[in-house]
């Protein structure tokens, strides 16, 4: 650590003095200054797609933005959006207030969107929320549900421990993934898989016997592509989420907040798990996605 | 192919900044690596202790390195100066003992000649021994060049948007299209990286341009 | 530092299927498999080309072109395309296992070239003179006179192997990628610092069984050669870590 803490300093140092302090790629810190700003996305198509839909809306409203997509988890970026080095993001009530504060109720959508308000930090305001919804979902195969005669996350408790569980690296730790099984369902498995975000590595898991069950996102395309079956959640441990704009307050003017609320008001989960399947399935441009439904919706 | 054609715009966009993220580290690296050579070769009792830390920083996984800049450098995460200040790392190690090499290949006559034709060590080391050893640190350039290419790809697993994002995109749809042309432009780039040192090397070295071509 | 001390001297880390001892054991195979395999394609083919002087430019560039290839990019190909053909928990291992051997193919394939290519021509001649035939010749002569610069070509492929299969840690592969990549997800530095400073060890450790495997391996009469100066146009190949 020490040998690349003082060979970094130097480097820096020689940067500094080539004058590259003042690179092209420097520019997104422009964002801090005037009226640019700058949309991040986490590390999912659909996120990536959200953080499109609102750069689009914005622009169509003369605001200046740039895009910093697939940044990584929440546990990166949230950092990211309370430095200023992104200023907008588009997040999900209960998952994000879970985050801030992990004994948050979320169980409704008036609940967790009050949590998640309550628990955001000063420096940032969370807008409208849309009807829209993506919850994490716990997924087995159609096979694996007969099996075992699953219908609901609870049903898990006796078999899991001959069961292996998949997710994102981030689940072990976080309130409303294995621990949240744990404490909630006493769901307990025999092993946890790290894999992606609900991706083709998750997928192609549960479909290939690695995993017995995983974490999908509800409005996964995947899911009805390859007869998974969603296991219900009764105890609501995946609560409440919808999708919700969060920016920083310094960049929320008026026209800001209207061209964000627009987008919340008219996105719904059907229309946004229709989205979605367009650039997943159909593997169109999230930014083509996006413009042309805001185009439709007179957004744009 | 049609994906390719779809996105020209954006491939572009994306291989300049790709470009840009593996070109400053080498250029800065190779300023860096010069001098830290020459001590390698002017102190012998330096040069273990060079190469050996230089190694060992070559061990570490650029994903690490990637990740943990912004600790050490206490800049923001998404400022594309860490991926720019661990390239450099890497390219200094291996430069500087290829600088060394080259400059110990050096004929210990020319030296003496220079010397008795009464030019200084500044001057002798600038216009005598670094120009020839100009091959041997550009094929360690054109490594360097090579290897950088691959490893600014890594840094979209970071945020940082280059051509590997056209990797981590496809990956995340389960669509081959943008990862096939990403790999694509990344060999291009290498290639292009490569014969312009090879060309660069050429034309600051004249005197091997007779008889030994290729 | 105390992040990574904090980190690894936690005994909760050192148990189990995720421990620190796992994960290096894991990691090990991975770069032994890959090693073998990449030798087992590499070697052949660079002491076949370097005896018979044949396709001498195509190796140089296939070698030179297979470096540019990135590995991030050919890693997410091989898992998309190969892992739904490949049953059970070898789906993503087994295309990570071959986007290393990519990897590691060129250095060994120089190491082993050069090293041929690089034999005193009077070594030769004098044992063609003895009647030796060119079966004889490679290895009774070539090979053993090669073995230096073909252990430099495996070293340095075990180096970048070590490093770079971390990356695999990016479908969900093990070993100690798995403290980078789950560490990145959850922001802990001290797992990742951690990760990187086990890798960075192992690489040593396995340069320094190399060595002595080297030293055990190659005829004394060869050693002081082994301090060459570097070829101009093929030089040593220096690792590139991905």
């Amino acid at each position: 650590m020490k040998l690349i803490r003082i060979a970094a300093a130097g480097v820096l140092a020689a940067l500094a003095l080539a004058g590259c302090a003042g690179n092209p790629m420097a520019s997104s810190g422009a964002g801090a200054s005037g009226e640019s700003i700058v949309v991040g996305s986490a590390n999912f198509p659909e996120s990536e797609l959200l953080a499109d839909i609102y750069a689009e809306a914005l622009k169509a409203k003369g605001v200046a933005v740039t895009t910093k997509l697939n940044i990584a988890s929440r546990e990166t970026y949230v950092p990211a959006l309370k430095s200023g080095e992104i200023n907008l993001i588009p997040e999900y009530t209960g998952n994000f207030a879970k985050y801030l504060n992990k004994d948050a109720d979320v169980a409704d959508e008036a609940k967790a969107l009050a949590a998640l308000r309550a628990a955001l930090p000063d420096t940032l305001v969370a807008l409208e929320p849309a009807k829209a919804q993506d919850k994490d979902a716990v997924v087995v195969t159609a096979a694996t549900a007969s099996k075992y005669s699953l219908t609901s996350i609870a049903d898990l408790a006796p078999v899991a421990g001959q069961l292996v569980l998949g997710g994102p690296p981030e689940w072990p730790t976080r309130a409303n993934g294995v621990p949240g099984l744990a404490s909630v369902y006493g769901v307990t498995f025999k092993e946890f898989k790290p894999l992606d975000v609900a991706g083709p590595l998750s997928v192609q898991a549960l479909k290939n016997d690695q995993v017995q069950a995983t974490n999908l996102f509800t409005t996964d395309p995947s899911i009805k592509a390859n007869g998974f079956v969603v296991l219900d959640d009764p105890k609501n441990l995946f609560g409440a989420q919808n999708v919700i704009p969060v920016i920083t307050k310094a960049k929320a003017s008026d026209t800001v907040k209207g061209a964000l609320n627009a987008v919340s008001a008219k996105l719904d989960t059907d229309t946004l798990a229709g989205l979605v399947t367009k650039v997943v399935v159909d593997k169109k441009d999230a930014s083509a996605v996006a413009s042309e439904w805001l185009k439709a919706q007179g957004l744009a | 192919m049609t994906w390719f054609l779809d996105h020209l715009a954006q491939v572009g966009g994306l291989l300049v900044t790709h470009a840009y993220l593996a070109v400053v580290p080498l250029v800065v690296g190779l300023a860096l690596a010069v001098p830290l050579g020459w001590l390698a070769t002017r102190f012998p009792r330096l040069y273990t202790p060079l190469i050996t830390a230089s190694g060992l920083l070559y061990t570490i996984p650029s994903l690490a390195l990637f990740v943990l800049m912004p600790l050490v450098l206490g800049l923001g995460i998404l400022n594309p100066l860490n991926v720019i200040v661990a390239l450099t790392l890497y390219t200094v190690a291996l430069l500087v003992r290829t600088v060394a090499d080259g400059l110990s290949s050096v004929p210990e006559q020319v030296r003496q000649a220079a010397t008795a034709m009464g030019i200084g060590p500044v001057r002798r080391f600038v216009t005598v021994e670094l120009p020839l050893a100009v091959p041997v640190i550009a094929a360690g350039l054109r490594v360097a060049a090579v290897s950088n290419v691959s490893i600014v790809s890594v840094a979209a697993l970071i945020g940082i948007a280059q051509l590997g994002s056209l990797f981590t995109d496809g990956f995340a749809r389960d669509f081959l299209d943008p990862i096939v042309v990403g790999i694509v432009a990344c060999i291009v780039l290498a290639l292009i990286l490569d014969l312009a040192i090879v060309a660069l090397a050429r034309a600051v070295t004249p005197w091997l341009r007779g008889g030994r071509a290729g | 530092m105390n992040l990574i001390l904090a980190y690894l001297t936690d005994p909760a880390h050192w148990q189990g299927s995720g421990g620190i001892p796992a994960r290096v054991l894991e990691h090990l195979i991975y770069t032994l498999v890959t090693l073998l395999v990449a030798a087992a394609i590499g070697v052949p083919l660079g002491l076949w080309v370097g005896h018979t002087g044949r396709g001498r430019w195509a190796v140089v560039n296939l070698v030179n072109g297979m470096r540019s290839v990135p590995t991030l990019g050919l890693l997410f190909v091989a898992v998309l395309v190969l892992g739904p053909r490949i049953r059970g928990d070898l789906a993503f291992v087994v295309p990570s296992i071959l986007v290393l051997v990519v990897l590691a193919v060129p250095p060994i394939l120089a190491g082993a070239y050069a090293g041929v290519d690089a034999v005193d021509p009077l070594a030769r001649d004098a044992a063609k003179a003895m009647g030796m035939s060119s079966r004889e010749v490679l290895f009774g002569v070539e090979l053993p006179c090669a073995l230096p610069l073909l252990f430099g070509g495996l070293r340095s492929a075990a180096l970048q192997v070590v490093a770079t299969a971390t990356i695999a840690a990016a479908v969900s592969v093990g070993g100690l990628g798995r403290l980078l990549i789950d560490g990145q997800a959850v922001r802990d530095y001290g797992q990742m610092a951690a990760g990187a400073v086990l890798v960075a060890a192992l690489a040593l450790a396995v340069d320094l069984v190399f060595a002595l495997v080297q030293r055990v391996a190659i005829s004394p009469g060869l050693v002081p050669a082994r301090r060459r100066p570097i070829d101009r146009k093929n030089p040593t190949p220096a690792n590139p870590v991905a």
